[in-house]
């Protein structure tokens, strides 16, 4: 039995140590809102936080966690988080199957450095949309960093 | 064919796979109805009226537009639902949306028309009768309630979700209405609102289904969850064309979670596990050998010879012609020319391929994303055997499509599956590996164009030549014309063609075509089209010693929309003006998808040969705008899809099988690569063109003529990663 706390709720889970926390959450946990793009950690779609740190959970063995997991649907009971709300007043998403791990990795973001510059969104941010949405992320980002979600 | 036609023809043919159907424009208008069995037909609905066959209105006044095209980021779900909506007279706020079920449509005639959604047509190629829907619901709605209150409809008038009747002061809404109102006769030939009268058509709305893409809500199928549902990872014959020779099933059977080990086809083999990750993990330890036929032979070199002996061959089909080119260049005093090429590309949609189905006795569910349902439902009947009209298709958001999704290669695999396990539904998930190498990639092509500049520095004859591979010779070969594929001309036939001005004009197309199966990539072949002319005519103005605006202003003369986005763009980037110390200018335009693009990208390029793309002006003319925050949006989107095509993306061949197989090898645009891009919004009105597509074609061709002015270089072959952009 592997041991989880996702989102505040602990969890026991009957699976193999090795398997990825992507799919544990997806498989056993039935939590989709976590994304599988790529499974060699490019693309950046399986973004979470384990203990506040942005995470590509798609090679990381789910046996290996000990830390608080965070995801998309813990981010906020009402998508009232400042950069959720940012991303729908800048209306972000297209086909928005990025979108969580965009939202996660600027949330890391915003938690390390409140004030981002360009530079540090092009470091952080190097989650792949396919839809093209970078700029209108840029502008989310700035707006919550300014206050103006 | 005259000009109309051959028009029509490409709007058709770029759309994706179809199965069902090939109808033209004008025949789909014709084949949609206005009126069908109009019972609810999803649970958005139910509790609902339908009013004609567009809308269903609940008592609450819930309006739930029903949308037979697909949603794969592109936004079509909102602006077609705002075009009905418009002529509804509905109260935005109330609006929801439903997709169309295929089998309905099928089992009313198509009478939602068209499912079909590629060549950036979910919105022009519908607008009529969408809107059509809603004007008749509104007309419905206003006779019920003028019944009710014993006086004309035509003094009444339904508007903001109720229908009032000004000398009276009454108002119904609809939510009181629509009981009443779906009873009556559809009315056909409704007037549509004149475009000054629109209040919710060109307004910048919200996005329907955004909430739900910011909270992890939003399901794709990927994320489809089923009682007893089996999850399956499949590998298929590495090589083009290869069969599945055998597999060793003893070997991983005993694996956790494994239930079946199962033939896919005749080409493809499948593990079926309790979970995904339990399937690709005993698919990865699976023992299989494949017969790889003569398609192991293929590589790249081999490819690239054969369109290079393409380039000059002595048969070709003609896209466009005017006067004598091959004689006036022959006699030239000056003569130009350059050879251009671009790759096999994948669509790399970040929601890998994937498919669940469900055979129960004589019947079939299918839970997919698709860009065409009409051909999803008959491959899904086609491959399980059971008659259409006991399939049922759940379409599902996209996550991503870009051509893509509308192949239906994925929807078989898990149908052939859930035949071999009755009773069960079947997910299944391609890996990214297996997405990347069995792709419906981009055509490869190459293009040798040939100028003659007179004394004036004028074009007086241009020679186009494409060699390359055809997408419907691989796709549909019976809708080739005569052997020709003309979709190969987009962008260069007369209707799209900027450059008709030139006296004397040869575009044709050698055929080459290859083991790799190639596809509608978005933008089609827009996309390397574009780059072809717009860098050469840059090249010509080089020579000429000329401006490239200017250079194109006098040869875009007898084509003044193309001109006029073209200047809309130079424009707002400033050209003319100073661009800042060490920043280079590049202008192209393009027409496409009924559309017209023109952009201007600024770059810096250090000696050592690192660029940076600064900023991007993209201008662009649908004619009407429907929504003008989405059409930006569809401006962004398509040059950042352009610009991993110009940058990094390429895949190519060794032994017959793709050699790229994740993001790692086959990179795309991050946000680092990303400028700051501006639209232009330089709508005409008069006509409704796409824009899902259009400025993906003028993204390369704007940066690669600015590379030229910062580094003297031009860049002939894509993508960029394989360039050398070091200049003294």
């Amino acid at each position: 039995m592997v041991k989880l706390d996702v989102n505040g709720r602990a969890h026991e889970i009957d699976v193999d140590p090795d398997t990825p926390l992507l799919w544990v959450l997806r498989e056993q946990l039935g939590m989709t809102g976590t994304k599988y793009g790529c499974g060699v950690a490019q693309c950046g779609a399986c973004t979470v936080h384990v203990d506040g740190q942005v995470t590509r959970s798609c090679q990381l063995p789910v046996g290996s966690v000990s830390g608080k997991v965070l995801t998309i649907e813990g981010l906020s009971p009402d998508s009232s988080h400042p950069v959720q709300a940012a991303w729908l007043a800048h209306q972000v998403p297209q086909c928005g199957y990025c979108q969580s791990g965009q939202i996660m990795a600027a949330v890391a973001l915003l938690n390390e450095k409140p004030q981002p510059t360009n530079d540090d969104i092009n470091e952080a941010m190097t989650n792949i949309c396919r839809c093209g949405t970078y700029q209108r992320i840029r502008v989310a980002i700035h707006s919550v960093a300014g206050g103006k979600a | 064919m005259g000009v109309v036609n051959r028009r029509r023809f490409l709007a058709t043919a770029v759309g994706g796979g179809f199965t069902l159907a090939w109808a033209l424009p004008g025949g789909v208008m014709e084949a949609v109805a206005q009126t069908a069995p109009g019972t609810p037909l999803t649970p958005a609905s139910a509790g609902g009226t339908p009013v004609g066959i567009w809308v269903v209105i609940k008592p609450d006044d819930t309006t739930v537009i029903r949308i037979a095209r697909s949603e794969m980021g592109q936004g079509t779900l909102t602006g077609l639902a705002q075009l009905v909506a418009d002529e509804l007279g509905a109260d935005w706020k109330k609006v929801t949306t439903e997709y169309v079920p295929p089998e309905a449509n099928q089992a009313n005639k198509r009478a939602w028309g068209e499912m079909l959604t590629g060549g950036s047509q979910g919105i022009r190629q519908s607008v009529d009768y969408v809107r059509q829907g809603g004007a008749a619901a509104r007309t419905m709605l206003e006779q019920a309630a003028a019944a009710q209150w014993g006086v004309a409809p035509s003094e009444c008038r339904g508007h903001e979700g109720a229908v009032t009747h000004a000398a009276s002061g009454k108002r119904l809404r609809y939510g009181q209405l629509a009981e009443a109102a779906g009873k009556l006769p559809v009315p056909r030939d409704v007037a549509l609102k004149a475009p000054g009268d629109w209040t919710i058509i060109g307004k910048p709305l919200p996005r329907l289904d955004t909430v739900e893409k910011t909270n992890g809500a939003a399901v794709y199928a990927i994320d489809v969850a089923l009682p007893g549902m089996l999850l399956a990872a499949v590998a298929q014959c590495p090589v083009f064309g290869g069969k599945l020779a055998g597999f060793d099933a003893p070997a991983v059977q005993g694996m956790p979670g494994v239930r079946h080990v199962l033939p896919v086809g005749d080409n493809a083999v499948a593990v079926v596990a309790d979970t995904w990750w339990q399937a690709k993990t005993a698919l990865e330890k699976l023992p299989v050998t494949w017969d790889e036929g003569p398609g192991a032979q293929e590589n790249s070199k081999a490819i690239a010879a054969r369109l290079a002996e393409g380039l000059d061959a002595t048969t070709a089909a003609v896209g466009n012609q005017a006067g004598d080119a091959p004689g006036v260049l022959a006699k030239a005093k000056r003569t130009v020319t350059a050879t251009y090429g671009a790759p096999f590309l994948n669509h790399a949609t970040l929601e890998p391929m994937n498919c669940t189905a469900k055979m129960d006795g004589d019947r079939l569910e299918v839970w997919v994303g698709t860009q065409n349902g009409d051909a999803t439902l008959a491959a899904a009947a086609e491959a399980s055997g059971v008659p259409l009209d006991r399939v049922r298709v759940n379409k599902y958001l996209l996550g991503g499509g870009f051509g893509r999704r509308g192949q239906q290669d994925y929807t078989r695999q898990a149908v052939l599956l859930a035949k071999q396990i009755p009773g069960r539904p079947v997910k299944l998930i391609w890996s990214r590996e297996e997405d990347m190498q069995h792709g419906y990639y981009r055509p490869i092509t190459q293009c040798k164009l040939t100028a003659a500049l007179d004394d004036a520095g004028n074009v007086d004859a241009l020679h186009v030549r494409i060699s390359g591979q055809s997408i419907l010779a691989y796709l549909a070969p019976n809708r080739l014309n005569n052997g020709v594929d003309m979709a190969q001309f987009q962008g260069l036939i007369p209707a799209e063609f900027g450059y008709n001005a030139i006296p004397n004009l040869l575009i044709d197309h050698a055929m080459r075509n290859t083991a790799v199966p190639v596809g509608f990539w978005r933008g089609v072949n827009h996309n390397q089209n574009a780059v072809y002319v717009e860098c050469f005519i840059d090249e010509l103005a080089a020579v000429a010693g000329r401006d490239p605006l200017e250079f194109r202003r006098a040869m875009l003369a007898k084509s003044p929309k193309h001109l006029a986005v073209l200047n809309a763009a130079a424009e707002r980037a400033g050209w003319g003006t100073p661009p800042p110390s060490g920043v280079f200018r590049g202008i192209c335009q393009n027409c496409g998808f009924g559309s017209f693009t023109a952009a201007v990208a600024e770059v810096s390029v250090s000696k050592a040969g690192d660029l940076k793309i600064l900023r991007i002006v993209a201008a662009t003319n649908p004619g009407y705008v429907v929504n003008p925050d989405q059409v930006t949006a569809q401006v962004e989107g398509s040059f950042t899809y352009g610009m991993s095509a110009l940058l990094y993306s390429e895949n190519t061949v060794e032994g017959g099988r793709v050699v790229e197989s994740n993001f790692d090898s086959y990179q795309v645009a991050r946000m680092a690569d990303t400028p700051k891009i501006e639209t232009v919004l330089a709508p005409t009105g008069g006509f409704w063109g796409g824009v899902g597509e259009p400025t993906i074609a003028v993204a390369a061709p704007a940066v690669l003529n600015a590379i030229y002015a910062a580094t003297g270089k031009r860049i002939r072959t894509l993508p960029l990663k394989n360039a050398d952009l070091s200049h003294a």
